[in-house]
């Protein structure tokens, strides 16, 4: 957890959250999340019929992703929030990295919390994930 | 809606937590049930959903992904037949935690439709969004988290 004294507005952390992302972690993420839309395992599907050059991660694999570097950063069982837009597909070969800036520390029925924005970019700087979360602090 | 009834189990925990390649030992450690599920863990309750559509279904000759033909949906007719055929993606996912989502909790989901809305792209033809808001609950009726997703369909294949 988030100590009230050790953090500030504006403090960052990063984290590479995956490098070189295989085809089969995105299996992977399929058969445990259990969510097989073929866009992200099948390729002759996802070339011929959905019309895209192959496979791409689930929108979801980059979110849980983005949220492991998150629960590094503020600890187990302390979110309040946790929220994203995928502004871009991620694809088998991407290098990705995650950010949480401390934008605000506030008192909130008699909690402390920090509102954290979210940002997720691949190796060419294109940025995949903007997100945003909130987070009890001790 | 929705018929979900989800065990969350300690070695789902792990499986999921090896797919998005979490390394904290928690996930892990046997002897430890006392765990708290990771934040985006609660998608994985698509796993107890019956009807989950995007689960082949034992027995079902429909399923859209590839077989021996490119796609083993029989034809509808509603293709465009030009390729790049309109398709579903994930837009946005946000999740408010009311409580910590534990090893051994039993959760049921309700399904509430969201707003409705459309937008122009350049990168992708007409957009069409649609939120859905789901509140799932522990074995105590206890909400435990909210979830809003938001899908879009895309006139065209997104250009990247």
């Amino acid at each position: 957890m988030l100590k009230k004294n050790e953090i500030k507005v504006g403090d960052t952390y990063s984290e590479k959250i995956v490098e070189d992302l295989k085809r089969t972690q995105i299996v992977q993420y399929a058969g445990a999340s259990g969510d097989y839309n073929p866009l992200h395992s099948d390729d002759k599907f996802t070339k011929e019929i959905a019309g895209y050059p192959g496979v791409f991660a689930h929108g979801m694999l980059s979110m849980g992703m983005t949220g492991k570097m998150l629960t590094n950063f503020v600890g187990d069982g302390t979110l309040k929030k946790y929220g994203v837009r995928f502004t871009n597909q991620v694809w088998p070969g991407d290098s990705l990295e995650g950010t949480a800036t401390i934008i605000d520390i506030k008192e909130e029925d008699g909690e402390t919390l920090a509102e954290i924005a979210i940002e997720t970019k691949n190796q060419d700087g294109a940025t995949v994930i903007t997100g945003s979360a909130t987070a009890k602090v001790g | 809606m929705s018929k979900i009834k989800m065990p969350v189990e300690k070695s789902h925990i792990m499986m999921f937590a090896r797919s998005i390649g979490d390394a904290n030992p928690k996930y892990y450690e046997e002897k430890d049930e006392n765990v708290i599920a990771p934040p985006t863990f609660i998608q994985s309750s698509a796993q107890f959903d019956p009807d989950y559509f995007l689960r082949p279904k034992i027995g079902g000759d429909n399923w859209f992904g590839s077989g021996k033909d490119p796609t083993g949906m029989k034809s509808s007719g509603s293709g465009s037949g030009g390729g790049g055929a309109a398709m579903g993606l994930h837009a946005e996912q946000h999740y408010e935690y009311h409580q910590p989502l534990k090893v051994g909790d039993v959760i049921t989901a309700e399904v509430k439709p969201g707003k409705s809305w459309e937008k122009e792209s350049k990168r992708a033809g007409k957009l069409k969004f649609s939120e859905s808001v789901t509140e799932y609950r522990n074995q105590d009726g206890e909400l435990i988290i909210t979830a809003t997703s938001v899908g879009v369909v895309t006139e065209k294949p997104v250009e990247n």
